[in-house]
């Protein structure tokens, strides 16, 4: 039995650049590097993982998002995923996680899936919210947050390590599924997967392509209105002191005169 | 006036602090109504109405805890189209996120996670988020629909506000997605007797510099001293020292306390990211250049091995 597995990731700012706000108030993302998101190859990697122990699988990456998007799919294919669908459209710039759950939803139907797996969050976003939307978008199970995923007979199983207790959840495929970084250290590609990812095919889509309309997504289809957007204003500077056996003694005397002791 | 949804995150009728907070900012926006879900919900009303909840909605089923979200989703989902509310607020747990998002699709709403202040406006409440690891700050409405909004622990405090808290049942009929995710089994997480890391108001937390799970003692006597939570970076995560649970920082939790301890923790932008927003930030580390450094109210350069256990040592002291 065959199984499609489609990973959603997303090209994301370099978190350890400047990252900043363009005129509009979206995030800028020309004058800044980009990469795949971190958190998403621990999806491509669970998704690898799924694909060695089973016969007949397939595993679709799949990002929206400008161009250079494209550098992300390429390293999800150099890790092992064998194609990519890129959706690419310009009324896309400005899209919230409502419009992007939409589109990725559209492209996952289109595509063909019995399982989509994605990170637990983006790292410029942060809210992660699209696995459920997804989940809920696509009417099918939502296992989510799991820090170990198996798949075997149609069903999968994963742990889910909340606040207050850890569980062991179980669906019926097809199901969305999103795994964090506690599943598993995502492998690094090796040169032969560079030199194949090359060779595999990466479709790119547009909206119309998914028969979603320009004004259902971007900037003016947002369900959300940036209002504005203010630098944090830099710490004041702080009293520094060095040890010099007494440091102890010195920071309780500054706890105290902030009334924590 | 009109009247705003607040989730009720609790534990078999112990509501949990960051809904109280959520009762304080509901009530800038309208009259809080709650909803309590699950085993135990009747027992929260008392808490609940004493923070200001004029309503109590409730309603008790296995399927809560039986299977994921989605029986919550078809709560709360009934419980807009009873009282048609002027804003749902949601605690932003990764659960509480999940089901707020769900129900934001649902309603053909927009949705705002991780908040951490909220204003009433008439076009809308206006909440503020911290992003870019809080090198920014945004403030946002929603455009579409009855806004949905997530708020982070210590957002905002916990005020008594007598209110009816009267107790209502909530009629809810599961949809057929309900149950498509069981949860199959369940362990709790043994208790530490400390506070809860995201709710606490003070966080002591070690990293490289702590150099062994061993040597996590002095930084949880330091933290008991102090009745603070115990944090990790994720660095001393990885090297498994300290449990994930613990962990701040960008994959971690997000932690805004009133008191914020580094021991051994250089700084990095993903370890800021979990803890950027702490009103007092508070530095022990051997590296002057630690970009820890930038951030300190008050900073000690030293061996975190000699500070850590006479600040301890001082602090009981001093408490008698």
């Amino acid at each position: 039995m065959s199984l499609r597995i489609v990973v959603t990731v997303k090209y994301v700012p370099d978190a350890t650049g400047d990252r900043h706000f363009a005129d509009d108030l979206t995030v800028d993302r020309d004058d800044v590097d980009g990469l795949l998101s971190e958190l998403d190859e621990y999806a491509v990697e669970q998704a690898l993982q799924i694909s060695e122990n089973s016969d007949d699988v397939e595993i679709t990456v799949l990002t929206v998002g400008p161009e250079d998007a494209k550098d992300a799919l390429r390293k999800a294919l150099s890790m092992g995923a064998d194609k990519a669908i890129h959706v690419e459209d310009d009324d896309i710039h400005g899209t919230d996680a409502i419009g992007t759950s939409l589109i990725l939803a559209k492209a996952i139907e289109k595509a063909g899936y019995d399982l989509v797996i994605s990170g637990m969050a983006s790292t410029d976003g942060t809210m992660g919210v699209v696995p459920a939307l997804l989940a809920e978008r696509l009417g099918v199970p939502q296992v989510t947050l799991l820090s170990e995923v198996s798949v075997e007979d149609g069903t999968v199983k994963g742990r889910r390590d909340g606040d207050a207790a850890s569980e062991q959840l179980e669906a019926s495929l097809p199901a969305v599924v999103s795994v964090t970084d506690q599943s598993g250290e995502a492998r690094y590609p090796s040169f032969k997967g560079i030199m194949a990812a090359k060779k595999k095919p990466v479709e790119s889509w547009d909206l119309s392509d998914l028969d979603i309309e320009a004004e259902e997504v971007g900037l003016e289809g947002a369900y959300t209105t940036v209002e504005n957007v203010a630098e944090r204003p830099a710490r004041t500077a702080g009293t520094i002191v060095k040890d010099e056996g007494e440091g102890g003694k010195q920071l309780a005397e500054f706890l105290a005169g902030q009334k924590f002791i | 006036m009109a009247e705003v949804l607040v989730y009720v995150d609790h534990v078999d009728g112990a509501v949990r602090k960051p809904t109280l907070e959520l009762l304080t900012l509901a009530r800038r926006i309208g009259e809080p109504v709650a909803v309590a879900l699950g085993n135990g919900a009747g027992d929260t009303a008392a808490a609940l109405a004493e923070h200001g909840a004029v309503k109590v909605l409730t309603h008790e089923a296995a399927e809560y805890a039986d299977y994921l979200v989605v029986p919550k989703v078809d709560a709360l989902q009934a419980a807009v189209a009873e009282v048609s509310p002027a804003a749902v607020l949601v605690p932003s747990s990764a659960e509480g996120k999940e089901i707020a998002a769900r129900l934001a699709l649902r309603l053909g709403s927009g949705i705002i996670t991780d908040a951490v202040d909220l204003e009433a406006d008439e076009e809308g409440p206006v909440a503020t988020q911290s992003v870019f690891a809080a090198s920014f700050t945004t403030k946002s409405r929603v455009s579409k629909g009855t806004p949905v909004i997530t708020v982070k622990p210590n957002s905002a405090a916990v005020e008594a506000a007598p209110a009816a808290g009267a107790v209502e049942a909530l009629s809810v009929t599961f949809s057929d997605k309900a149950t498509g995710t069981k949860v199959t089994g369940r362990t709790p997480r043994e208790s530490t007797g400390r506070p809860e890391l995201t709710e606490a108001a003070i966080v002591v937390s070690g990293g490289r510099g702590v150099n062994g799970a061993e040597n996590f003692a002095i930084i949880e006597a330091l933290a008991d001293s102090l009745g603070a939570a115990v944090g990790a970076s994720r660095a001393a995560v990885d090297a498994g020292w300290y449990p994930h649970t613990n962990q701040v920082g960008q994959t971690g939790k997000s932690v805004s306390p009133q008191l914020y301890i580094a021991s051994g923790i250089s700084g990095a932008i993903q370890h800021r990211a979990g803890m950027q927003t702490s009103k007092t930030i508070v530095a022990i580390n051997k590296d002057a250049e630690a970009p820890i450094f930038d951030l300190v109210d008050y900073g000690v350069v030293g061996d975190l091995f000699d500070v850590v256990p006479a600040l301890t040592e001082e602090i009981k002291t001093r408490k008698g």
